[in-house]
């Protein structure tokens, strides 16, 4: 003889929601009322992102280069990356062709590294004719946990990056080998953080990335005062082959990140259409909504 | 299952092969002859490994198989390989397997290689292991089994000595004793039973509890002493293996080369169980696979569900989608690739510093597309659907409302795949006895000689019966319910044999077996009662007081003087005599007594038996001393003459034994002690009782109250074929006309007033569906004649009786006239009350016609081509000139609530039809007794043998219908009472329009002809109900089967998808489960359809913004783990236990069922809605991310992750949207899955560094958790992505609410409210249809309006006389058909409520069974014409209250 349980029986309590204007009305107009001002929250915050108060970041942008193919995607050793000495003089087969030079393995190996974007960017503010240089900052631009813990240079005797790197050779692409991007013991090597920001391949053909930060002097100031500038750029890297174009852009970041109007405009707008689909809803409750209660409307 | 059996059969065919022989198919053994000798080489020799047989043996019996039998499919060893072979018969593990593979290619390698193995692993995994379970649970069967003891003779102890069933082989000597079970086909060569007879029980074969009667090979029957297995010197031929259980042929070759033939009377088959026979002693001749038993176990049989095929072809619609988005992305990444005139830094050249041209990167990108995109065929969409009919099925299985108290039997699903098909059922085939009706027949009157006996006394208790008949059956089912429990299932053989092991060794402990449980067999209990069909309803009759007067004067005259002149007697009297004897003779019920049970009664001639058993003593002595007292000296003198006078003498001397015994006196008081005073005996009898009382201390108490009924003795138990049978014999009991013994050469009968009379049982000529009759031919005791009594359906018995009877004279001719003519009215009148009608007739044979007969029959008998037809023939000639006792009528209830079943199944828009074996009258009636009918239907009735004949009936009787609805046009329905040869497609043709048809006197392969024709022609989902083994080819035939646990034994149950115990439950099954698990399994697979589609769009989407180049920016973990863990529970229990509307609104509401039952729920357009939405949703969750994103400095994962998070909650979400309740499972599933999801990404973003290449996710959702956009994103596009949905959800439940959600709402009202709106429904529908209805015969005023209006039945009269295969045809019929219609519709015109088409035609054959006749084909074309129509207001029909 079956159990006579709620659970075989199939008489377990259930929520039994029953969609209809009246039963949903409430929750268009809630939605409604919380999207709306949220994205004017966002919309607000949004546009008062300005390029000259408090820290300023200094991105460079590409278009039309699309960091984000397969196969590019896959060209990386992320054990060498993260300064694993048998990878580093022996990389992945996934770098191929990028894997080795000469017999030599490339230390960083694979397309993503080799295609490293090595304009340098320069921002003097011109003031009376005298240029007075920016002072860019070149550290804190990547992620706290790939400069510390994703990436690192290999492991040996000593820091000396020439000798760590020994038995490898540069990518085909680059001017000069890994252990000379940057004077700085700390931002050289694999933990250079413009390499660490170039190896964060970008999700979309255009994109940018953070290249240099300004940091605010005092709070009187603007970071960035009004005036006239000059960026000078030194030009390594073509783009030309793929139709790509550069950009730099200055902007400062709110806690939503950068200057992009598109999420507060969203929420208001899927808010409003809520507001009036509750509105909708409220006229069809009002006109047919009895029906529902009872059984007799015919099939 | 199947598989091994195949295997086995193979494997011996090819051992045959090689030894040179011709491979005989097995299975095919109805168009192999049995041939001599010469053709030796098909069958086999079976020897004894004795004596000098040795060298011989050693050669023929390694070509058999020994008794060991292996049902699993799998060794330890090949499972692997095996298992993973079978798993690849399936397309969709075939397609995964190719995508596996496609992906070690490097050129379109898509993921990791390893990770695209995943799914296919946990896939095959999980099945393995299901399949590695099942099969170890039947080896461990197996083994049981193959372990289980027997005694075999080994030739080196010279004894029988205990041996595993594995080790028996061919040709070994067996020896078993009473309730052992038989481990091999073996031919019986000794039985201790003194005639040669053993008695089997072959319940796991066929689930018949009645035994059956085998016997010794001739010739060795007169031994004496126990058979010598050294002795044995003959050799056995037979035929090769086959799985026929109803046949078997062979001969024993003597080692003087005498032959003696073999028949199935010979063969005790594996699995049955030896009953009432001390000891038997059989050979070996088919041992393990090769067994009748196991060959004949074709397994558990799979049907595909009609969802299923749907399933199947929108997958394919999948696959064309999948291509065409892979072929998208191979000519975008060649266009993308060509745009550039240089290799760009971000697309790597091949070694050769070169890259490939764009065509072949674009034709290398459609394979990368197919294993990126590969999800949309949803693999697991497979393994879901199994999970969820398995819970499905549990549910069903734990249905507490299928219990049924009385037989403590619940539903059994016997496929496990096919539960959605019950809410699709259009058409349902009943079968009627046992049914639709309870199978418990009770006599109720009967017409003896033109005189009619009403039994209204017996009605009265009938009455009455009903509230006592539910208490007692109650108390008795205690004591059965753990012996029954162990009957129900049967699956497949060995599953059986376990079982009665089983069942015997619980019979061991509970002592002495039968006396706690056959004690009550006699009362009560339906269930055990299948042995003996003796539920007190049935066995208890209360004569009626007229006919009992009548039998007084018989017992006061002495029967002997009558027949000194029989003219003096009465003419009734002897009729009323005859009449009885006929009913406790003219059977094949087996007699047992309770407290010694399946003990037969016996009364051998005496002289060649030592006394067996206190009962036959007792019996005989009762016999004689009857006799001797209560009829004159001549009657003994005259009766002992017609057995030797040496028996007599005997017997003489054995009561004078008896008398001395002590013991006996005892035996015989205890026997006496319940010994009821106020029984209504003859009080001239009880007086001369007591003398012998005196004689014979209180021994003839029990005989004298034995006619009684309530002294232990009396409590004979009847073990009958079919319920008809035993409730005839009862009937007779009652009038004290006591069937006391059978054996294979006599029949005792106790008659009041005439003593014991033990006719010489000649012939048992068996009931055949053709001749629907069956004959006894007795010697008569007294008048030492041969009597023939014949009983059988009345429209054959009719033709049968002989105008010239042996009485001969002018007056009794008269007489028989009369009587013919009134018995006739009788039967009409019986057949209209819903009686099951029986003729009873006799013949009195000189011995000179009987030796002229007997020598046709031996000839029949022993000739061994077409042996079958002969002896029909040879009955057909016996059975002729007989002359009309009189007629009884049986009732066989309803079961309990069968009309309101069958109405709210009507009312569901399920046409019903009724297949059955009775007569016309008797169906129609019981049709309205069920309200399958209703009063104001009008009945067409269709009869005739041809197929031409009847196209141009009902060619007029549409015709008819038109006429008389466009003159009317009352909402008065019609019934076609369509009845056709079933080959016919008339009856399809009424189909569409008939409301319900009945289908009376159909045989079984007609009724599997009709399923299978509704079927095929109308594309309808079929349900067929049965109980018998009648119903067997219907039940395989139909879409869903279903058997009733019944009193015929389980054949039907073996057969059916679903077994049930009573047909009321029908309607919860297909009313509620049938709509619920069509819906659940409907939606789950839509869901399925949209998750996965609206997922793996989003990969498709960014195609667009990384060149077409295959990129996922989801890591490929999470991305499979997404189908495999995070979204997969969820739709499981959905499917499994969403409830749209609650259980009691669906029995109350069955119009609901139409929703299920037109595939509303899933509807093509259904499917292209689900697409459309996931396309929609898909792109809402990959471009709301898109545009946030839009210019940042996102890099690939971290955009991903919100798309991925998002995705996420939309499918849950949206499930919840779908599902109809939530209950706390539900709850916990979906936030599990959500929980599970952050868990997973978050352990695997804290320590995923590197070892994942090239995504290494490290850090990203930690990052995202911080980050307010992430949730800002994830809320907005779930919002946006569910707001069409879930506005078109509320819409339509505002708008336009479907008649589940109307009722969801009654779910909501409180009690009393929704008995009102329920009773307000049903009479909106009936509003509504009145409305339609005259909206339809407005606008058409002609045919098509009105035929749907109409409802017929049709009963299906199949010729009486030829069997289905002989359909006549030709110019000749043409004209008589046509003649006989014109001459009936012109009287119809006249009937106005019952419209009859008679046509009797003469036969002919008709060999191609779908003729091209012209007539056929234009009612073909017109009816499918008004079918549209039809089909159109099909909801009409069914809605009428």
């Amino acid at each position: 003889k079956p159990d006579n349980t709620a659970f075989k029986q199939q008489r377990l309590p259930a929520w039994q929601p029953i969609l209809t204007a009246g039963t949903v009305l409430p929750a268009f107009f809630v939605i409604g009322l919380i999207f709306i001002p949220i994205g004017i929250g966002i919309f607000v915050t949004s546009n008062n992102i300005r390029e000259y108060e408090s820290n300023v970041f200094m991105y460079y942008g590409l278009s039309n280069f699309y960091q984000n193919h397969r196969r590019y995607v896959k060209s990386r050793d992320d054990s060498q990356l993260n300064g694993d000495n048998s990878s580093l003089l022996n990389p992945s087969k996934e770098c191929e062709p990028y894997r080795t030079n000469e017999d030599k393995p490339i230390a960083p190996c694979g397309a993503i590294a080799n295609s490293m974007f090595n304009d340098t960017l320069e921002l003097y503010r011109i003031d009376n004719d005298t240029r007075t240089p920016i002072t860019l900052i070149k550290k804190g631009i990547a992620w706290w946990t790939d400069k510390n813990v994703k990436f690192r240079n290999p492991t040996g005797d000593g820091n000396n990056l020439t000798a760590l790197f020994q038995g490898t050779t540069k990518p085909v692409n680059w001017p000069k080998p890994v252990y000379m991007l940057d004077s700085e013991l700390d931002n050289n090597g694999f933990i250079n953080e413009d390499f660490i920001v170039w190896m964060r391949t970008a999700a979309l053909p255009t994109f940018r990335k953070l290249y240099r930060l300004i940091e605010r002097k005092n709070n009187l100031q603007p970071t960035l005062q009004a005036g006239k500038y000059s960026l000078e750029i030194t030009y390594n890297y073509p783009v030309y082959s793929f139709d790509g174009r550069k950009r730099m852009i200055l902007s400062t970041i709110s806690w939503m990140g950068g200057k992009n109007p598109f999420l507060g405009i969203a929420y208001i707008t899927v808010g409003s259409i809520c507001f009036f689909l509750g509105v909708v809803l409220l006229i069809i409750h009002h006109k047919y909504g009895n029906r529902n209660t009872s059984a007799d409307i015919p099939n | 299952m199947a598989d091994p059996i195949r295997w086995a059969r193979y494997r011996w065919q090819r051992l045959i092969s090689t030894e040179g022989r011709e491979v005989s198919s097995s299975s095919n053994s109805s168009s192999k002859r049995y041939q001599s000798s010469k053709t030796a080489s098909k069958h086999r020799i079976v020897i004894p490994c004795l004596g000098h047989f040795k060298e011989e043996y050693e050669k023929v019996s390694k070509l058999y198989m020994n008794n060991k039998i292996r049902t699993t499919k799998y060794t330890l060893l090949n499972f692997i390989p095996r298992n993973l072979f079978e798993q690849f018969h399936r397309v969709a593990n075939l397609y995964f397997l190719f995508l596996v593979v496609l992906n070690w290619v490097p050129l379109v390698e898509a993921f990791q290689k390893e990770i695209t193995m995943l799914p296919l692993v946990v896939v095959l995994t999980i099945i393995a292991v299901k399949d590695g379970l099942e099969d170890y649970s039947k080896y461990k069967l197996d083994k049981q089994i193959n372990n289980l003891l027997t005694k075999v003779y080994s030739r080196k102890e010279k004894k029988y000595i205990d041996e595993c069933w594995k080790n028996v082989s061919v040709g070994d000597f067996i020896r078993l004793s009473r309730n052992e079970i038989i481990p091999a086909d073996m031919v019986l060569l000794y039985s201790s039973d003194l005639d040669g007879i053993c008695y089997i029980e072959t319940a796991s074969l066929d689930g018949e509890t009645n035994l059956k009667q085998r016997q010794v090979v001739r010739g060795y029957s007169e031994q004496v002493s126990e058979i010598d297995p050294e002795k044995f010197s003959s050799r056995i031929e037979c035929e090769s293996p086959n799985n026929d259980l109803s046949r078997f042929r062979g001969f024993v070759e003597h080692s003087n080369k005498d032959r003696v033939g073999l028949s199935k009377e010979n063969l005790l088959l594996r699995g049955c169980t030896v009953r009432n026979t001390e000891a038997v002693v059989g050979i070996v001749v088919y041992a393990g696979h090769e067994t009748k038993a196991m060959l004949n176990n074709s397994g558990p049989h799979y049907k595909r569900s009609k969802l299923e095929r749907k399933v199947n072809s929108d997958i394919l619609w999948c696959v064309l989608l999948l291509i065409l988005m892979c072929l998208t992305g191979a000519v975008g990444h060649g266009i993308w690739l060509s745009r550039y005139s240089e290799i760009p830094f971000f697309n790597i050249p091949g070694p050769d510093g070169k890259l490939i041209p764009p065509a072949l990167a674009g034709f290398n990108m459609f394979w990368t597309m197919i294993i990126l995109l590969q999800v949309l065929i949803p693999i697991s969409l497979y393994v879901s659907i199994e999970i969820v009919k398995l819970g499905q099925i549990y549910l069903i299985q734990n249905d507490i409302d299928f219990y049924h108290e009385k037989t403590d039997s619940t539903i059994q699903c016997r496929s496990l795949n096919i539960a959605e098909d019950l809410g699709q059922i259009q058409y349902i085939f009943s079968d009627k006895t046992g049914t639709l009706t309870e199978n418990k027949m009770v006599f109720r009157r009967c017409s003896i000689a033109g005189q009619e006996y009403c039994h209204e006394e017996n009605a009265k208790r009938l009455e009455s019966y009903q509230e006592m008949d539910s208490e007692d059956e109650d108390s008795a089912d205690a004591q059965y319910a753990s012996l029954n429990h162990m009957s129900k299932r049967r699956g497949h053989n060995c599953r059986a044999v376990n079982e009665s092991l089983k069942k015997k060794s619980l019979d061991q402990l509970s002592g002495s077996y039968p006396v706690a449980g056959r004690e009550n067999s006699a009362s009560d209990v339906p269930h055990a009662g299948h042995v003996a069909f003796s539920s007190r309803i049935e066995t208890d009759v209360v004569p009626d007081t007229q006919l009992l007067e009548k039998f007084s004067q018989i017992s006061s005259h002495s029967y002997q003087q009558s027949e000194d002149a029989v003219s003096k007697l009465s003419l009734e009297t002897t009729y009323i005599i005859d009449f009885f004897l006929a009913l406790a003779i003219c059977n094949t019920v087996v007699v047992s007594v309770p407290n010694q049970p399946r003990q037969k009664m016996r009364h051998s001639s005496l002289g060649r038996m030592p006394i067996k058993s206190l009962e036959e003593i007792r019996q005989m002595f009762q016999r004689l001393s009857v006799r001797r007292l209560s009829s004159s000296p001549l009657p003994s003198i005259k009766e002992s003459s017609s057995e030797s006078p040496n028996s007599f003498v005997s017997k003489l001397s054995i009561f004078k034994m008896k008398l001395a015994s002590p013991a006996l006196d005892g035996a015989a008081q205890r026997a006496a002690e319940p010994h009821n005073p106020d029984s209504p005996e003859n009080p001239q009898l009880s007086e001369e009782l007591d003398m012998v009382n005196v004689a014979a201390g209180s021994e003839h108490h029990s005989a004298g109250s034995s006619v009684k009924g309530s002294s232990p003795l009396s409590k004979l138990c009847y073990e009958a074929e079919s319920p008809d049978e035993a409730a005839l014999v009862h009937a007779a009991r009652a009038y004290k006309c006591v069937l006391q013994s059978r054996t294979p050469d006599q029949v005792t009968v106790d008659f009041t007033g005439l003593g014991s009379l033990t006719f010489q049982l000649l012939h048992i000529l068996p009931f055949d569906s053709v001749r629907k009759r069956m004959s006894v031919v007795v010697r008569h005791p007294v008048s030492n004649k041969v009597v023939v009594y014949t009983k059988g359906a009345d429209s054959v018995m009719m033709d049968l009786l002989g105008t010239a009877s042996e009485v001969g004279t002018k007056n009794s001719e008269m007489e028989q006239k009369k009587i013919k003519e009134r018995t006739q009215k009788h039967l009409d009148d019986y057949a209209r009350r819903g009686l099951r009608t029986l003729c009873i007739a006799k013949k009195v044979m000189s011995n000179e016609e009987y030796t002229e007969w007997l020598n046709h029959h031996f000839l029949a008998e022993t000739s061994i081509d077409n042996r079958e037809e002969l002896l029909l023939e040879s009955a057909i000639r016996l059975e002729t000139k007989l002359t009309l006792l009189g007629a009884t009528g049986i009732e066989d209830r309803l079961q309990d609530g069968v009309p309101d079943t069958i109405q709210a199944l009507r009312k569901a828009g399920i046409k019903i039809w009724m297949l059955t074996g009775d007569k016309r009258e008797t169906a129609v009636n019981i049709a309205y007794a069920c309200k399958l009918l209703e009063p104001d239907d009008k009945i067409f009735t269709l009869k005739s043998q041809s197929r031409d004949v009847c196209a141009l009936v009902m060619n007029k009787i549409l015709e008819g219908i038109q006429k008389n609805t466009s003159a009317k046009k009352t909402k008065s329905q019609k019934l076609g009472n369509v009845s056709a040869s079933p080959t016919t497609q008339a009856p399809a043709f009424s189909a569409e329009k008939c409301r319900a048809v009945v289908c009376c006197q159909a045989t079984p392969l007609q009724k599997s002809v009709l399923v299978r024709l509704v079927r095929n022609k109308l594309k309808a989902m079929t349900l067929a109900i049965g109980d018998g083994a009648n119903d067997v080819s219907m039940i395989q035939v139909a879409d869903t089967g279903v058997g009733i646990l019944g009193q015929e034994g389980m054949q039907a149950v073996m057969a059916s998808d679903f077994a049930i115990s009573q047909f009321r439950h029908l309607r919860k099954l297909l009313l509620v489960h049938g709509h619920w698990c069509y819906t659940r399994l409907t939606n789950m697979v839509l869901y399925f359809f949209y998750k996965n589609v609206a997922y793996v769009n989003l990969l498709f989407w960014y195609q667009f913004f990384c060149g077409f180049s295959g990129t996922s920016m989801t890591d490929y973990w999470i991305l499979i783990l997404f189908n495999l863990l995070f979204t997969s529970v969820p739709p499981i229990v959905y499917g499994v236990l969403d409830k749209d509307v609650s259980a009691e609104i669906l029995m109350q509401i069955p119009q609901l069922y139409v929703m299920s039952q037109k595939s509303v729920a899933y509807l093509p357009s259904t499917f292209w809605i689900t697409l459309l939405d996931a396309f929609y949703q898909s792109l809402v969750c990959f471009f709301v991310p898109y545009f946030t994103y839009y210019g940042s400095d996102i890099d690939i994962f971290s955009f991903g992750n919100p798309i991925n998070t998002a995705a996420l909650f939309i499918i849950l979400l949206h499930l919840l949207i779908e599902c109809k309740s939530v209950t706390w499972i539900h709850a916990v599933v979906i936030v599990g899955s959500i929980l599970f999801y952050f868990v997973f990404t978050l352990a695997f973003g804290a320590t995923c560094k590197t070892h994942n290449p090239p995504s290494n996710p490290y850090w990203i959702m930690e990052r995202h958790m911080t980050d307010p956009v992430f949730y800002l994103v994830c809320l907005l596009t779930t919002c946006v992505a569910l707001l069409p949905r879930y506005l078109l959800r509320v819409l339509q439940g505002t708008l336009f609410p479907s008649p589940v959600m109307r009722a969801k709402h009654l779910d909501k009202l409180i009690p009393e409210e929704q008995r009102e709106a329920i009773k307000r429904w049903k009479d909106d529908c009936v509003v509504n249809c009145r409305m339609e209805f005259q909206v339809t015969s407005g606008s058409s005023s002609s045919a098509t309006g009105a035929v749907s209006e109409e409802e017929s039945i049709a009963s299906v009269l199949p010729t009486s006389k030829t069997p289905l295969q002989f359909c006549s045809r030709g110019g000749l019929v043409e004209e008589v058909s046509l003649s006989d219609i014109q001459d009936e519709s012109g009287n119809t015109n006249s009937l106005s409520s019952e419209r009859t088409v008679f046509l009797n035609l003469s036969k002919e054959t008709n060999s191609d069974s779908y003729g091209s006749s012209n007539c056929c084909a234009k009612v073909s074309q017109r009816t499918s014409e008004e079918g549209k129509s039809a089909i159109s207001l099909a909801g009409l029909n069914t809605e009428q209250v």
